[in-house]
C-alpha cells in the first residue's frame, strides 16, 4: 500500500489525498449537523426542565436518523403558484456556503506529511467572506420563488440583516490581519502559537465581540432570528417549503453555525493549537496530529454549545434594534478598532 | 490542464453573459440577474487562473455578494411585470447589433495589433495581497482616493434623496 502510494506522481498524490480530505471533512460536517440538532434539543429540554428526545435508541441517539428518514418520506409538496426553478435551487444554495467554506478551514496541523487543510489559500479569509456573501442568494431566492407575501417579506428581512452584519463582520477582522500580516488562515494560527496570551481573543477582544455577534446574525440564530421568528411573524422565507427541501434550510443553518464556530476557533482561539505539551507546533508524530484534530473539534464543540445555550436563554431583538445595532454601534466601533490598532502598530514600529 | 480550465471558464462566462441579455426561455429580470452572478463568478475563475487570487476573491465578495444582491432587491421590490411581457422592438434590436458590432470591431483590431509580445509582465507576484496594497497606496494613491470620494458623493446623494423634507 505505502509502496504504491510512493510510486504515484506528486500530482496524483495531491488529487488522491485532496479527495480523501474532502470526503472525510464532508462526512464529519454532515455527522455534526445531524448531532448538533440532537444536542440542541437535549440542551433545550434541560433548560426548560424537560427530558427531550429519548425514544429512538439509547438516550435518543438515533433521533437524527429517524428525523432524516421522516424528512425524506414526507410528501414533497410544491405549491402551484411557485416559480419552479428558483424554488428548487434556493435550498441547495443555502447549503452551499457551509460546504464550500470547509475547504479553507485548517482542522489540524498535519498527518504524515499531509497538511490537514483542503486548500491553504493565501487569501483564505477573503474567500470565506466571499462565499458567505453568496449565501444570501439562497434566502432571497427562497422568498422570491415562493411567490407569496410572508416568505417574500421574510426573505427581504433576512437578507437585509445578513448584508448589514456582513459589513460589521468583515470590518471586525481587519485588525487581526494588521497584527498577523497575512490573510492566510494557517498563518493566523501560527501567529497564535506559544502561550495563551498570544490568542487573538486576548489581543483583540473588541474584534472578537463584534465578530461573535455578527456570527449569530449571519447564521440567523437567536437573538437575531428575525428571519424565522415563528411566534410573532408567522415564519419567514421557508414557509412554503416542505419535506427534504425544508430540511435543507434547517441543515444549512446548522452547517453555517458549525462553520462560523470553526472560523472563530481559527481566528481568535488558536485553531488546532494548545500551548501545552508542545501542541502549538505542527505535529511530527501521528498521535500528535490526531490530538490536534481532537483539540480543534473540542473547541468547536464549546462554541456550538454556546450558540445553543444563547438560543434558549435570550429573547430576540426587534427589527429596528437589530439594524441600529449593526449600523450605529458595530460598524463605527469596528472602524475605530481598525484605526486604533493601526496607530498602535505604527507607534511601535 | 490550465488551458482546459481557461476555455471552460471563458465559455461559461460568455454563455452566461449571453443568457443575461438574450435568454430564450425566460424574460424574467431575476433570471437575468442570477445569470449575471454566474458570469461574475466564472470571471473570478479566470482571475484565479491568472494567479490574481485577491482580485478573484474581491470580485466575488463585492460584485457577486454585494452589488448583485442589491440589484436583486431592486428588481424584486419593483416587480417589473410588463418587462417580462415586452416584445423585442426592431429599432432597439438594430441599434444593439450595431453597438455590439462596433465594440467587437474595436476589440478585434486592438487584439490583432497587440499580438502576444515578449515583454509581458512576469506573472505570480502581482497576485499577492501585499504587493497590490503597496501599489494602491503608493503609485496609484490619487486614483484610489478619487474613487472613494466618488463613492462618498453617491452616498451623500442617496441620503439627500431619501430624506423626506429638507430643512
Amino acid at each position: 500500500m505505502m509502496h504504491w502510494l510512493n510510486n504515484l506522481s506528486p500530482a496524483w498524490q495531491f488529487v488522491l489525498f485532496s479527495a480523501i480530505k474532502v470526503v472525510a471533512a464532508f462526512a464529519v460536517l454532515m455527522f455534526m449537523v445531524a448531532y448538533v440538532v440532537l444536542v440542541e434539543r437535549k440542551v433545550c429540554a434541560f433548560i426548560q426542565d424537560r427530558i427531550g428526545p429519548n425514544r429512538a435508541g439509547p438516550f435518543g441517539l438515533l433521533q437524527p436518523a429517524a428525523d432524516a428518514v421522516k424528512a425524506f418520506f414526507k410528501e414533497d409538496f410544491t405549491p402551484a403558484h411557485v416559480r419552479k426553478v428558483f424554488y428548487v435551487l434556493a435550498p441547495a444554495i443555502v447549503m452551499l456556503p457551509g460546504l464550500m467554506n470547509l475547504a479553507v478551514i485548517p482542522f489540524g496541523s498535519r498527518i504524515g506529511n499531509q497538511p490537514m487543510v483542503i486548500a491553504d489559500l493565501n487569501v483564505g479569509i477573503l474567500y470565506t467572506f466571499g462565499i458567505v456573501s453568496l449565501g444570501v442568494y439562497g434566502i432571497v431566492l427562497a422568498g422570491y420563488a415562493a411567490n407569496s407575501k410572508y416568505p417574500f417579506l421574510g426573505g427581504i428581512r433576512s437578507s437585509a440583516q445578513m448584508i448589514s452584519y456582513e459589513i460589521a463582520m468583515g470590518l471586525s477582522v481587519i485588525p487581526l490581519f494588521l497584527l498577523v500580516g497575512s490573510l492566510n488562515l494557517s498563518q493566523v494560527i501560527h501567529y497564535q502559537s506559544g502561550g495563551f496570551l498570544n490568542w487573538l481573543v486576548f489581543k483583540q477582544p473588541l474584534a472578537f465581540a463584534i465578530f461573535l455577534a455578527a456570527a449569530f446574525a449571519e447564521t440567523n440564530r437567536t437573538p437575531f432570528d428575525l428571519p424565522e421568528a415563528e411566534q410573532e411573524l408567522a415564519g419567514g422565507y421557508n414557509v412554503e417549503y416542505s419535506s427534504i427541501k425544508f430540511a435543507l434550510f434547517f441543515m444549512g443553518e446548522y452547517a453555517n453555525m458549525i462553520l462560523a464556530s470553526a472560523m472563530m476557533v481559527t481566528l481568535f482561539f488558536g485553531g488546532w493549537t494548545l500551548p501545552i505539551f508542545g501542541l502549538d507546533q505542527p505535529a511530527t508524530a501521528l498521535w500528535a496530529g490526531l490530538v490536534q484534530i481532537g483539540i480543534f473539534l473540542a473547541k468547536l464543540f464549546c462554541f456550538l454549545v454556546m450558540f445553543i445555550w444563547v438560543r434558549w436563554m435570550w429573547p430576540r431583538f426587534r427589527y429596528d434594534q437589530l439594524m441600529k445595532l449593526s449600523w450605529q454601534r458595530f460598524i463605527p466601533l469596528a472602524l475605530a478598532n481598525i484605526v486604533v490598532t493601526a496607530f498602535v502598530l505604527w507607534v511601535r514600529s | 490542464m490550465e488551458t482546459l480550465l481557461f476555455y471552460a471558464f471563458a465559455a461559461l462566462t460568455v454563455l452566461c453573459a449571453l443568457l443575461v441579455v438574450a435568454n430564450p426561455f425566460s424574460r424574467n429580470p431575476v433570471t437575468s440577474a442570477m445569470f449575471l452572478v454566474l458570469t461574475i463568478v466564472s470571471m473570478a475563475g479566470l482571475f484565479v487562473l491568472l494567479h490574481a487570487f485577491f482580485l478573484a476573491a474581491v470580485q466575488i465578495l463585492v460584485y457577486a455578494g454585494a452589488v448583485m444582491v442589491l440589484f436583486l432587491f431592486v428588481i424584486m421590490l419593483l416587480n417589473l411585470k410588463e418587462e417580462e411581457l415586452r416584445k423585442i422592438k426592431r429599432f432597439s434590436l438594430v441599434a444593439g447589433v450595431v453597438c455590439v458590432g462596433a465594440i467587437l470591431a474595436l476589440f478585434l483590431r486592438s487584439l490583432i495589433q497587440a499580438r502576444l509580445s515578449a515583454n509581458l509582465p512576469a506573472s505570480g507576484a502581482e497576485g499577492s495581497t501585499a504587493a497590490l496594497g503597496k501599489l494602491l497606496f503608493t503609485n496609484y494613491l490619487l486614483p484610489f482616493e478619487i474613487v472613494s470620494v466618488l463613492l462618498l458623493v453617491a452616498m451623500v446623494g442617496v441620503i439627500l434623496l431619501s430624506k423626506k423634507e429638507l430643512k
